[in-house]
């Protein structure tokens, strides 16, 4: 009798905290008047997917993406694996598929394994669009990117150009080799560099620290071992501009190394005020989710179809129009955002 | 004859560190030929530097696995500790550094009673139980963190100075990594508890039998574990300057690798502090050699996974050669 | 976990046929339906039902020799780079202009072989734990991986490879019909054959099964091969549905798979549980991940709630083991007295 009852606690402990949650959820999130689907003019459902839980970059996306559809008076769904993985991606777009919502953007963790399932999305009448990390073209309605990608690779090229007088040996330290992102920006230095300012800069190793802290240290400690010549390291991924800059407070290398890329506000702080990235670059991520949360919107009103040419006013930001890439369609929101010792301030409790 | 055996285990326990201390050697030579910048104090430096953290956490991974356990929890736990210490200093700058450690180990031992608990009262599998807690205390660090990371400037530069502040000329890190060094090895070697643990590991009904406690073993070597990745969170934040809700994610793997390499038997019983230093140390020199040398970073993987298993295959056949050899010499 | 008991010699009774913890996991996915179509909607009708075991009824292939290891008293966790390597050995091969169906065949072959060598070390080598090959051949498989796909992704199958991971027979989906086969052909295979009883005696004593002429080497060599040629059909059913396939592809599914396992009541202690049960655990912790996710809970809860859920299942589990040793004393302590 006593390990009965005692089995029976357990169970219920366990169903308490289940409902609990589920509890908590629906009241938050779920209304409880339309919910048998159908797409009506009030009660849209927007969902967004981030590559990944516990992302600062991420949460103020979403929360950007949050601000657009509210404002429109519609519901946002906010998800993200809990890995930054294709297969949890997957496994979210098809519990966003049989919730019937009306538009899904993804920031991709792949560039192609996507592909199917978001297809599978599209037929069901789910509008389809990537913002961030694209997702390819197929799988696409329009992708809401946050910059050129070469623009953001000719950029980071000029800035260290200009912190080392155009002279010296580079190296970059980008995050994972997979990351489609970073190595289309990696591509777009590199052309740069051909250029005959540049002849005497030497980009001499590209290293990953596939966005650990631990591996981006040692990466970047082992790029000043092999290269006692350093002069600049560009790391446009975050945690590696803050590891890098890391590694060379804590050597005193100040003025020695310069260190410049893309990275987070918050992260990098510390690095810009005292002098070892004296300045980079990044997009604001809550308006690249307002401009992604717009574009889902005039997508499911069916103002726009991601066709090159289309044009749309989103809020604040002002007037965008669909362009066309080599692979889909895309919404560019603007040029990257410079930070330096004298904004820096102002941005680092905001993202 | 147990006089014989002792000798014969010591022997062999001795050549295989013998072995792996060649090894590296070996290893040390190779990347040396092939980048001078290797042997140079500046890198030998950091290479020790990174090296603390992870042999602070496999020193007390031995514990665990000598008693026949697993830890598949502490990078979790080292995570939520080290995310709780970031949030408090990052509330109250003025606290001492001292303080945010203890908070840190504080956490730390907290994850570590309720995986003992688990282990030894209810007589849940280490693995799974460590698996289990491993999800809820990940998740747990996310919650905590609100989804937030804590940065470089949110940190006082006391708390931050833990990590590169040094004493004598040598890194804080490596310091406290040496005092718990020589510590595990008084504790294991002379004292009772100690001892016990290594009975309780190479004979559980046995040791039961002559009066080992093996809840209180269970209890003491679990929380012990966890009070060093409280530690070793609080480290890894200071040491890295920011706090995730991924930090160390799949990092208790390294570890267990780091003890294997040192030589520390998965069924119990075996393992020297001696060791396990030096399989964290080989580990450490991959992580820091492979990137010196021009190995394509996609083969850095392959190449660790066939050191490792060459490695345990190498101390495995030198064993049996070597009880092999002693049965023979009996029987004359 | 020294104690052990020997269930079936005992007599037929209702009572306990339906305290077994098979029924407990049947109830638990009740009651997750229950609170799935409470919550959502969208759970309650066919196509979310059918649909939903198409996103986590790939890993669960692994789950069939997952729970012959574990009652073998070893484990695998090598699983997950199994499926990547295979996975990308697959894309490769058909990338570099081999039919489809022979760059498949490969893909089972280098899954099995990985298995093979996984339980070909640990039967050389007795005195290695399974954990330490694993572990070992874990970061060698995904290290290979790396090398042959570097940050390439491989892909551009033909359309009707996409019928494994996305096609229905009927209205059913593929994988679930596959599954369910081979479920049927699992739980024969371990409850009612004499390969079965090996495997189960192998866990309950591997030195006097042994002595008792068991070929325990054979047995293991035998499973860890299906290990890794399930591993391979993970790969396949996966890479469908991603379309292509990349070196990262199945990161930690072995926790996932032991989870399922130790869920199915199956414990490394050896000797003790059933098929049938991981089975059931495969839809237990899938139902409650998708229901879960129609209501769009954060991921960081979910973990939370997986977690908790293993260790009080596993918890129950182990009081019920407790609670029946103490009758059984109780009892033979009664019979001494009268």
């Amino acid at each position: 009798m006593k390990k009965f009852s005692l089995l029976s606690f357990l169970m219920l402990v366990l169903l308490t905290l289940l409902v609990a949650c589920g509890g908590e959820e629906t009241g938050s999130d779920e209304g409880n008047g339309d919910s048998d689907g159908g797409g009506d003019d009030a009660g849209e459902r927007h969902a967004i997917i981030f590559k990944s839980t516990g992302n600062p970059f991420g949460e103020k996306l979403m929360e950007g993406f949050e601000d657009a559809i509210t404002e429109a008076g519609d519901e946002a769904i906010l998800r993200a694996p809990e890995q930054p993985t294709v297969e949890g991606q997957i496994q979210i777009i098809e519990e966003l598929i049989s919730q019937q919502v009306d538009s899904i953007t993804v920031v991709g963790n792949d560039y192609d394994g996507l592909e199917p399932v978001l297809t599978k999305a599209k037929d069901r009448g789910i509008k389809v669009l990537s913002t961030d990390s694209a997702v390819n073209g197929n799988s696409r309605m329009v992708h809401v990117n946050q910059a050129d990608p070469e623009a953001i690779g000719r950029i980071q090229i000029e800035a260290v150009a200009e912190m080392i007088d155009n002279e010296g040996q580079i190296a970059v330290l980008s995050a994972t080799s997979q990351a489609s992102n970073q190595n289309l920006w990696i591509e777009w230095m590199q052309k740069e560099l051909e250029k005959s300012d540049y002849d005497n800069i030497e980009l001499v190793e590209v290293a990953y620290g596939d966005d650990l802290r631990d591996k981006s240290v040692s990466e970047t400690e082992a790029l000043l071992q092999s290269y006692p010549d350093l002069k600049g390291i560009i790391a446009p991924t975050t945690v590696g501009i803050a590891a890098a800059s890391k590694v060379i407070t804590d050597k005193g290398l100040q003025g020695e190394v310069v260190v410049t890329g893309l990275g987070l506000p918050s992260e990098m702080a510390e690095y810009i005020e005292n002098g070892v990235s004296p300045w980079m670059y990044l997009w604001n991520p809550i308006e690249l989710g307002y401009l992604a949360g717009y574009t889902a919107n005039m997508l499911v009103a069916e103002e726009i179809t991601g066709e090159v040419g289309d044009t749309f006013e989103a809020g604040d930001l002002g007037s965008y129009e669909v362009t066309e890439t080599e692979d889909g369609t895309e919404v560019l929101l603007g040029d990257p955002f410079r930070f330096d010792a004298d904004n820096i301030d102002e941005w680092k409790d905001v993202y | 004859m147990t006089e014989k055996n002792r000798m014969n285990l010591a022997t062999i326990s001795k050549f295989r560190e013998f072995g792996l201390l060649g090894f590296i050697v070996l290893l040390t030579i190779v990347i040396q030929f092939l980048n001078p910048a290797f042997l140079t104090l500046g890198n030998l430096t950091d290479l020790i530097k990174n090296t603390a953290i992870l042999s602070i956490l496999a020193l007390g991974m031995m514990l665990v696995l000598i008693t026949r356990g697993i830890d598949l929890s502490i990078g979790a736990t080292l995570a939520l500790s080290g995310m709780i210490a970031a949030l408090t200093v990052s509330a109250y700058p003025d606290l001492h550094p001292l303080l945010a450690i203890l908070i840190g180990i504080l956490v730390g031992v907290v994850c570590g009673v309720v995986l003992g608990f688990l282990v030894s009262k209810v007589g849940i599998l280490p693995i799974i139980a460590s698996l289990g807690l491993m999800n809820a205390f990940r998740g747990l660090t996310f919650w905590v963190g609100g989804g937030e990371w804590i940065s470089a400037y949110q940190m006082p530069s006391s708390f931050k100075n833990i990590a590169t502040s040094s004493f004598l000329g040598i890194n804080t890190l490596v310091i406290i990594a040496i005092i718990i060094f020589l510590y595990f090895y008084y504790f294991v070697n002379n004292t009772i508890t100690g001892r016990q643990i290594y009975a309780l590991g190479s004979n559980p009904d046995s040791a039961k039998i002559s009066g080992i406690n093996s809840h209180k073993i269970y209890m003491i070597v679990y929380t012990m574990m966890g009070g060093l990745s409280g530690l070793a969170g609080v480290l890894w934040v200071s040491k890295f300057a920011s706090a995730q809700g991924n930090t160390a994610s799949g990092y208790e793997l390294t570890v267990i690798a780091a003890c294997i390499l040192g030589g520390v038997s998965i069924n119990g019983g075996v393992g020297k502090v001696t060791g396990v230093l030096l399989g964290a140390v080989l580990l450490g020199v991959l992580d820091n050699g492979l990137p010196l040398i021009d190995v394509s970073p996609f083969w850095q993987m392959g190449i660790e996974g066939a050191i490792i298993l060459v490695a345990v295959l190498f101390n495995t056949i030198v064993k049996k050669t070597v009880e092999k050899n002693n049965r023979l010499r009996r029987v004359i | 976990m020294s104690t052990r008991t020997i269930n079936n010699t005992q007599e037929f009774s209702w009572k306990r046929f339906f305290l077994q913890w098979e029924w407990m996991l049947v109830a638990l996915i009740i009651i997750i339906f229950l609170i799935n179509s409470s919550i959502s909607p969208y759970f309650l009708n066919y196509l979310s039902i059918s649909d939903a075991t198409m996103t986590f009824l790939d890993k669960a292939f692994i789950v069939f020799p997952m729970v012959m290891i574990m009652i073998m008293r070893e484990i695998d966790i090598s699983v997950g780079s199994t499926v990547a390597l295979s996975s990308v050995v697959m894309a490769s091969l058909y990338n570099a202009g081999l039919p489809m169906v022979l760059a498949i065949g490969a893909c089972l072959l280098v899954g099995a072989l990985c298995g093979f060598f996984n339980g070909f070390l640990l039967v050389k080598y007795r005195q290695l734990s399974a954990v330490i090959v694993t572990l070992s051949t874990m970061i060698l498989y995904r290290g290979i991986a790396y090398m042959i796909l570097e940050d390439q992704s491989a892909g551009e199958f033909p359309t009707w490879f996409s019928f494994f991971g996305w096609g229905y027979i009927g209205s059913v989906p593929f994988i679930l019909v596959l599954f369910v086969v081979m479920a049927i052909g699992a739980v024969l295979l371990l409850q009612k054959t004499v390969f079965g009883r090996r495997v189960y005696a192998i866990g309950s004593n591997p030195t006097a099964s042994r002595f008792s002429g068991v070929k325990v080497d054979k047995i293991k060599l035998i499973v860890f091969t299906l290990a890794g040629l399930m591993a391979a059909i993970t790969a396949i059913f996966l890479t469908s549905r991603m379309g292509s396939t990349r070196p990262n592809v199945a990161n930690m599914y072995e926790l996932d798979v032991i989870a399922m396992v130790a869920l199915g009541g199956i414990s490394t202690a050896g000797g003790k549980g059933k098929m049938l049960g991981a089975i059931l655990a495969v839809f237990v912790i899938g139902y409650l991940q998708y229901g879960l996710g129609l209501i769009n809970i954060p991921a960081q809860m979910l973990l939370i709630i997986i977690g908790v859920l293993l260790i009080a299942s596993v918890t129950v589990t182990n009081l019920r083991v407790k609670g029946k040793l103490q009758k059984k004393k109780s009892k033979k302590k009664v019979k001494k007295a009268s």
